[in-house]
């Protein structure tokens, strides 16, 4: 295995990381409407994901860091090709990060509702548009022999793409639902249980159809595998919860979102772009890479560092282990809002 | 060629928008994690109650700004590739590296021990509770470093060979990218002015407070009143200490700058023609065109002295560097010459601003001094605002008491404004390149963007920016104005890290929550 290799592995631990992480907290973000009945029950869902959610987040930044660190060739031909997507994708962060933080600052009824509409939009729109981005990767687009992007911005919104928008959609709302289920008590609890029954089989569906289409067009034996257990973990975290085992439900969900991004990025390997206009034009990991000086030290940045963050967030996610309902949320009186720092 | 300029014309106006826009947030956020994390380990050690107030109000303005500065941080992450593809693919070798350090160390400590402070005051015992606030301020000053590295490879490019087969440069020394002398330079004074920018924040606060109270004194209250100037003496003694550390720091980085980018500061000068001993430009009105300023006011030798720690040397002048520029790259001279009007003006702002909010932190300083160099007859207590006193036995009169506390609300904004024009200066100093002496600007941009797309993304971030701002402003001023929760007591009992609190109340409201 040659240094490109490890962080062909290395980039796509990233984006699982991010997806495992940041999946559930879109789904609470999308779950704040159907699932949530009122104010103090939205709060429940924010707060589940409130002192975590800063921290998922970095796993994205991370992953673009290291993919401009490792594979310059492909930053730059992702970031510029797939430009209006990801602008989308980037204001949506912007507004959520700041909704989180400023919904609360202000105790007046419509300003809380803003937050509150611009928290379940945010976290919908790039649930769906990752999707889109990465069913297009994996596709291969319209790259040309200078390794630039030349389709359009609709170009992207292909059948394939779309159904692959839908799935991550409908997967990170689903995750989401068992991290409710997991994370709350009360009336709450058992609405996201039965949410993410529901969700989980409409998942099922979506996604079974769209990773047989992709084993179909660039699969291999090792994604077949990742597509098989992708599909048994989603019918087990659905049988978790009915059996309302939401430990185990979690721990499935989360592999179902680890198996599914894995088998895209098995799908992908060697190329990294794969172009439609021909085939010497794809991006590989040989051709997108960094030198082996910068792959070499960016390896032991990342071998010192990765366990590190592992064990402080994981911490975090411990400190923060008990259960949240609608009793835990303080000032039913909303002027209490002022009060807290 | 017209569509050329425009392209590359709109993306770096959007990266100066989003970058400056960035950078209003990034100083304070640096300053006010570390002030924060000094009051509470002061509130942890002495126990006193002002303490833990003032380290909850400064901490919720810290919240609201480094809210700001996080979400307008992601955009940096990813414009490179977006605006910049082919700067990315020349440099990403090099410059990916201190930028995935930076994620990867500085933003996950930032990120996850925030979210322990702010949710953790009922969790986490007191002392543990004050470190995650120190691991905050170590994060933000650790990504400071690496990000300041990355931009001083494109000031002064070490550490790096050109692949002969690819023609992209590759990292080939780590340690000179991250430890060069720019990289230093620029990493102290950067951090120096951020702490000054913080410290400008923090009296500019407080003296709205005090000064309230000194017009209005039935609406007084001693515990805030105590608060405030506890803030006040401490903004101000960060002032001078880093307001210095700026200046001197600012000298050192001039002096880098003078050998590794003299058109930089031959255009921070418009010093047109090489001369020595060189002189100080105070004022001067510039002709780019014609080559030399019509009006000028000037202190003879400073310039020497700045390049060079000599009254009489040679500091060469943008013509003679400019033909040397061209002798070495090709090309007409002309195009070597940055804005003369944006450097030349931009520095000058810069210093002035800055060293605007040092002087009166001195005077602040001076005149809010404890007691024991008042005469008794004018000494204050801990919970009254304190007189401003011109000698021992002589305070300011109204006027210039009442004109002493405006300025020291204003000074809050002026470091804001000498950041951003520091950064403009320094960037808009290196054009025509983006990495000096290895790519132009104008060849550094994404090819295949169209101007539509760019021009919409330009658009959306400034309003977005925009809409942003008025609210974060609102919110600040908001706080600011409200000023410390003295009804609010911390917790009686350190709380355990393991199990529910000592009262057993499994149904305890959060101490906070969103």
């Amino acid at each position: 295995m040659q240094l490109h290799d490890v962080w062909f592995v290395l980039i796509a631990v990233l984006w699982i990381g991010y997806f495992f992480l940041e999946g559930f907290d879109f789904g609470i973000g999308i779950l704040t409407k159907p699932l949530a009945r009122d104010t103090a029950e939205r709060r429940v869902l924010i707060n589940t994901i409130g002192p975590v959610w800063d921290g998922n987040e970095v796993w994205l930044l991370t992953a673009g860091g290291a993919t401009f660190a490792a594979f310059p060739d492909w930053y730059a031909t992702l970031f510029s090709g797939f430009y209006i997507p990801l602008l989308i994708i980037l204001v949506c962060l912007i507004v959520r990060g700041v909704a989180f933080e400023y919904r609360a600052k202000r105790s007046d009824a419509r300003w809380q509702r803003n937050w509150e509409e611009a928290i379940f939009w945010t976290s919908l729109v790039p649930a769906f548009l990752w999707g889109v981005a990465f069913a297009n990767i994996v596709r291969g687009v319209d790259i040309d022999a200078h390794k630039n992007y030349v389709g359009t911005f609709w170009d992207l919104l292909n059948p394939y793409a779309l159904l692959g928008g839908l799935v991550t959609l409908s997967l990170f709302t689903f995750h989401g639902a068992v991290f409710a289920a997991l994370k709350t008590v009360g009336g709450i609890r058992d609405r996201a249980r039965t949410t993410a029954l529901r969700v989980g089989a409409v998942t099922a569906v979506l996604a079974l159809v769209f990773l047989i289409w992709t084993q179909g067009h660039s699969g291999n034996g090792r994604s077949l595998a990742a597509l098989v257990v992708a599909v048994l973990a989603l019918a087990g975290a659905m049988a978790a919860t009915r059996l309302g085992r939401e430990g185990w439900a979690f721990v499935l969900s989360g592999a179902t979102v680890v198996a599914a991004v894995a088998m895209l990025f098995l799908a992908l390997f060697p190329n990294v772009m794969p172009s439609t206009l021909n085939d010497g034009w794809s991006l590989t990991v040989g051709n997108a890479a960094s030198s082996p000086y910068t792959l070499k030290l960016m390896t032991i940045v990342a071998a010192v560092f990765t366990p590190l963050v592992l064990l402080y967030q994981g911490w975090t996610y411990w400190v923060f282990r008990k259960r949240i309902g609608v009793q835990h949320i303080p000032g039913h009186n909303p002027a209490g809002a002022l009060d807290q720092a | 060629m017209e569509l050329a300029i425009a392209h590359e014309t709109i993306a770096r106006w959007q990266f100066g928008i989003t970058t400056v826009y960035h950078f209003l947030f990034v100083p304070l956020t640096i300053s006010l994690a570390a002030v924060v994390a000094g009051l509470e380990t002061a509130w942890v050690r002495t126990n006193k109650e002002k303490y833990f107030h003032a380290t909850k109000f400064w901490g919720k303005l810290f919240l609201i700004n480094i809210a700001m500065g996080v979400v307008t941080g992601i955009v940096q992450e990813f414009q490179f590739g977006m605006n910049w593809s082919d700067y990315s693919r020349f440099v990403g070798d090099v410059f990916g590296a201190p930028l995935a350090m930076e994620a990867l160390i500085a933003f996950f400590f930032e990120s996850t021990f925030i979210g322990l402070w702010i949710f953790g005051w009922d969790k986490l015992p007191k002392k543990l509770h004050c470190a995650c606030i120190w691991m905050v301020a170590l994060g933000t000053v650790l990504s400071a470093y690496f990000i300041l590295a990355a931009n001083s490879w494109m000031q002064h490019p070490v550490g790096y060979a050109i692949d002969p087969a690819t023609g992209k440069a590759q990292l080939t020394d780590i340690t000179k990218v991250l430890f060069q002398n720019t990289t230093l330079t620029v990493v102290a004074h950067t951090l120096t002015a951020a702490f000054l920018t913080g410290a400008a924040f923090m009296v500019g606060i407080a003296s709205f407070h005090l000064w309230k109270t000194k017009r209005r004194p039935e609406t007084a209250d001693p515990r805030k009143t105590a608060v405030m100037r506890t803030s006040l003496r401490l903004g101000l003694v960060l002032a001078v200490v880093f307001g210095l550390g700026t200046a001197l720091s600012g000298d050192s980085l001039a002096k880098v700058m003078f050998q590794q980018q003299p058109m930089k500061m031959a255009a921070a000068e418009a010093l047109w023609d090489t001369q020595s001993p060189a002189p100080f430009s105070i004022f001067a009105v510039g002709d780019v065109s014609k080559g030399h300023n019509s009006v000028e006011l000037e202190v003879p030798g400073i310039l020497s002295f700045l390049a060079n720690s000599d009254f009489s040397s040679s500091v060469p002048g943008i013509n003679d560097t400019a033909k040397a520029e061209a002798a070495k790259y090709g090309g007409d001279p002309k195009s070597y010459i940055p804005s003369i009007f944006v450097t030349y003006w931009g520095f000058r702002l810069m210093i002035g601003f800055g060293m605007t909010s040092f002087v009166a932190g001195l005077i602040g300083l001076w005149t809010t001094r404890k007691k024991r160099f008042l005469h008794p007859e004018f000494r204050t207590g801990e919970t009254e605002v304190p007189r401003l006193m011109l000698t021992p036995r002589r305070e300011l009169g109204p006027f210039l008491t009442k004109w002493s506390w405006r300025i020291g609300i204003l000074t809050m904004g002026f470091p804001l404004i000498a950041n951003s024009f520091g950064w403009v200066f320094t960037e808009m100093g290196r054009q025509p390149w983006a990495v000096f002496g290895l790519m132009t600007t104008a060849s550094a941009v994404s090819p295949n963007v169209g101007v539509g797309t760019q021009i919409g993304a330009l658009a959306t971030f400034t309003a977005l920016y925009a809409v942003l701002a008025v609210i974060e402003v609102r919110l600040l001023v908001k706080y600011a104005k409200a000023g410390p929760v003295v009804t609010e007591q911390p917790p009686a009992e350190d709380p355990s890290l393991r199990g529910p609190s000592a009262d057993g109340d499994a149904d305890k409201p959060l101490a906070f929550a969103y």
